[in-house]
């Protein structure tokens, strides 16, 4: 083996793949320029609706209630609310949307709340229509206030306190510090997109520098040189290895500052105030999460490498290799699941162990013995793919398959 | 020098089961003449010389090229061989600086010793236009002077050629058989793969004749003519094939 003729091999298929405008757009583009602008335009176009929702005073219709005029009052008096004249289409303008909701009022509303009989009033919206929404939350926001005074000066009407109808109350306190909690909720899905980013940033490079070389030409060519197999197949896979995490680093980091753009764009300080604490994952825990998933974007380029090696083509690479997409997302997916915990066992299982390891990495929890489990069988499994890809290299009936 | 003895290439086919392609080939290749192996499509040349290459292992037989063993010290033999065929490609988006200077490296050139072959290199095949143009903008004649650049920069003994002429103009193959012509005055040892009669008559000082991976017919074209008492070689060649055809019949 000659650390000279892989890097030699290494810096030519770099150079190679930064001229190539496929890899550039897969590995630079998408997550640098596409993937933040689609999102800051899509984050900015739903909060300028929304907002612009919350502003409207939204039309409301009241059907019925001419004879109690205390909760008409009521509803009136609410500044955010506009209450229009009873017509009898009002279904239709709500599907319409010229109304956003209708309060019914039963005949005999006032005199039943004074009687201390049931009553029902019902609200009418378009469901799942944002502006319908708002409204129907409004008209019940005006009608629990109306409820909560009505009881008050019941209450008080005959001399009793008001922890009558609410003798105790409960309350959760959190003993883990609140950025651990939302880093807890985020930091699942740092690695989980990691290792996703890691595969598909993998892809096509693994199967340029194979199935691409044998559809070009090239291979012939470099196979007559004097570089060794070893040397040749640990130069591309160095390659494939620095696109994978250049995608998967160059995805993350873009996404954490598209993040910041949205909350900066969402009102900042004022909205981080309202949400609760910004979430921050513990950096010792991002480190070795990062150092877990190393050992599985070498298993990935080398994987990716051999079965792209085994086709003919970048189509049948293809065919190959997608669908292996699957096969990562299952233990992932697995890991999310509620009730499944790391043990000796599933420590062993490739992917699902990062997954189930990394929520509690990334909140500062550290379980040494099964990370340690984790990592190294981690390392086998790579080093086993990176042998298989070696020896694939090796053989001439995957070389001049025909 | 190439030596080949009893070299054999078998195939397992699902289909067509067990494939001979090369079948106890046994030839020698001297320095400063030129080998042709002549034979229809598919009758083993390009088996031949990618055993001869490395780039395939023989089933039985060995063979030697510029003194190293194909299977035992295939690296050596590939650092000695310089080969060139239709099918070795060049990367489109490297320029013809570029290319050359990587197979320089891969051979263990130095950089001084690159940058000297490359200036000789370019001189002698009229390089210097192009040179630091990516190859993808190449003509079929600035590809195949590039290609022939990548073939000799490591200034290797022995020189493979496959098939070199598929598929070019007149002119382009015109000056790939002068530069056949060139190597051999140099002193290497050169095996020329065709089915092109008219170049095997012009080019090659010994002719092997291989029919369904056997060699069927060899020596220099005036003995050959002796021997088949035909001044044609596309006779010669005919008869020669035929002669084994009916002797497997």
């Amino acid at each position: 083996m000659s650390l000279h003729n892989i890097l030699t091999v290494y810096r030519k298929e770099l150079r190679d793949s930064l001229r190539d405008r496929r890899t550039l757009i897969s590995m630079i583009v998408i997550p640098v320029l596409m993937i933040p602008g689609i999102m800051i335009a899509v984050a900015g176009i739903t909060m300028k609706m929304v907002n612009k929702a919350r502003e409207e005073i939204p039309t409301v219709m009241v059907l019925g209630g001419d004879d109690s005029p205390a909760v008409r009052g009521a509803l009136a008096a609410d500044a955010k609310l506009r209450l229009v004249n009873f017509a009898a289409d009002w279904t239709r303008q709500i599907s319409d949307k010229q109304l956003r909701a209708a309060v019914e009022i039963p005949t005999g509303f006032d005199s039943a709340l004074e009687r201390g009989a049931p009553a029902e009033i019902k609200i009418y919206n378009y469901e799942g229509e944002l502006r319908s929404d708002l409204a129907a939350g409004e008209l019940r926001d005006v009608l629990n206030r109306y409820r909560e005074k009505t009881v008050a000066a019941r209450l008080a009407g005959r001399g009793l306190p008001a922890t009558l109808v609410n003798p105790f109350e409960t309350k959760t306190k959190n003993v883990a510090p609140p950025e651990k909690v939302a880093g807890n909720r985020f930091g699942g899905m740092i690695p989980y997109l990691f290792i996703l980013l890691c595969f598909t940033g993998a892809m096509y490079p693994a199967m340029d520098l194979t199935a691409g070389e044998k559809e070009r030409g090239t291979m012939e060519t470099i196979l007559c040189s004097p570089v060794a197999r070893t040397d040749l197949v640990l130069g591309k896979f160095l390659m494939v290895l620095t696109a994978s995490l250049t995608t998967a680093v160059v995805s993350i980091v873009t996404t954490g500052v598209t993040f910041v753009i949205i909350g900066l764009m969402a009102g900042g300080a004022a909205a981080a105030a309202q949400s609760g604490p910004m979430p921050t994952l513990d950096p010792a825990g991002l480190l070795l999460v990062l150092a877990l998933v190393l050992p599985v974007a070498v298993l990935f380029c080398s994987v990716l490498l051999a079965v792209s090696l085994f086709a003919k083509s970048i189509k049948e690479a293809s065919s190959y290799a997608t669908p292996l997409i699957v096969l990562i997302i299952v233990p992932a997916m697995m890991g999310m699941m509620p009730g499944v915990e790391l043990n000796a066992k599933l420590a062993l299982v490739p992917i699902l162990n990062i997954a189930l390891a990394s929520k509690e990495l990334v909140s500062g929890v550290f379980h040494w013995n099964y990370l340690a489990l984790i990592f190294g069988s981690t390392c086998v499994y790579a080093a086993a793919a990176l042998a298989v890809c070696v020896r694939m290299f090796n053989r001439e009936e995957v070389l001049f398959r025909t | 020098m190439i030596q080949a003895r009893n070299l054999t290439k078998v195939f397992h086919d699902k289909k067509r089961g067990e494939i001979r392609a090369v079948d106890d080939l046994s030839f020698i290749c001297q320095p400063g003449q030129i080998y042709g192996l002549l034979g229809a499509n598919g009758a083993g040349k390009t088996t031949t010389l990618r055993l001869l290459a490395t780039l395939l292992r023989p089933t039985s037989g060995s063979a030697t090229v510029a003194g190293f063993d194909t299977v035992a010290e295939p690296e050596r033999v590939r650092a000695n061989v310089g080969f060139l065929a239709t099918s070795t490609a060049l990367y489109g988006r490297l320029t013809a600086r570029e290319t050359i200077t990587y197979f320089a490296r891969l051979n263990g050139l130095s950089d001084l010793a690159i940058a000297e072959r490359l200036a000789r290199l370019a001189d002698e095949l009229e390089l210097h236009e192009f040179l630091d143009r990516r190859v993808e903008k190449f003509s079929t004649g600035m590809k195949q002077k590039t290609s022939i650049a990548r073939t000799l920069v490591h200034d290797p003994a022995v020189l493979i050629f496959d098939e070199p002429t598929v598929g070019l103009d007149v002119m382009t193959a015109r000056n790939i058989i002068r530069f056949v012509r060139d190597c051999r005055s140099r002193g290497k040892t050169v095996i020329y793969s065709t089915h092109v009669m008219s170049e095997v008559e012009k080019i090659c000082d010994t002719i092997g004749i291989i029919h369904q991976g056997r060699l069927v017919a060899e020596g220099p074209l005036a003995a050959l003519q002796e021997r088949y008492h035909d001044r044609d070689l596309e006779e010669i060649f005919i008869r020669a094939v035929g002669a084994e055809q009916e002797d497997t019949a």
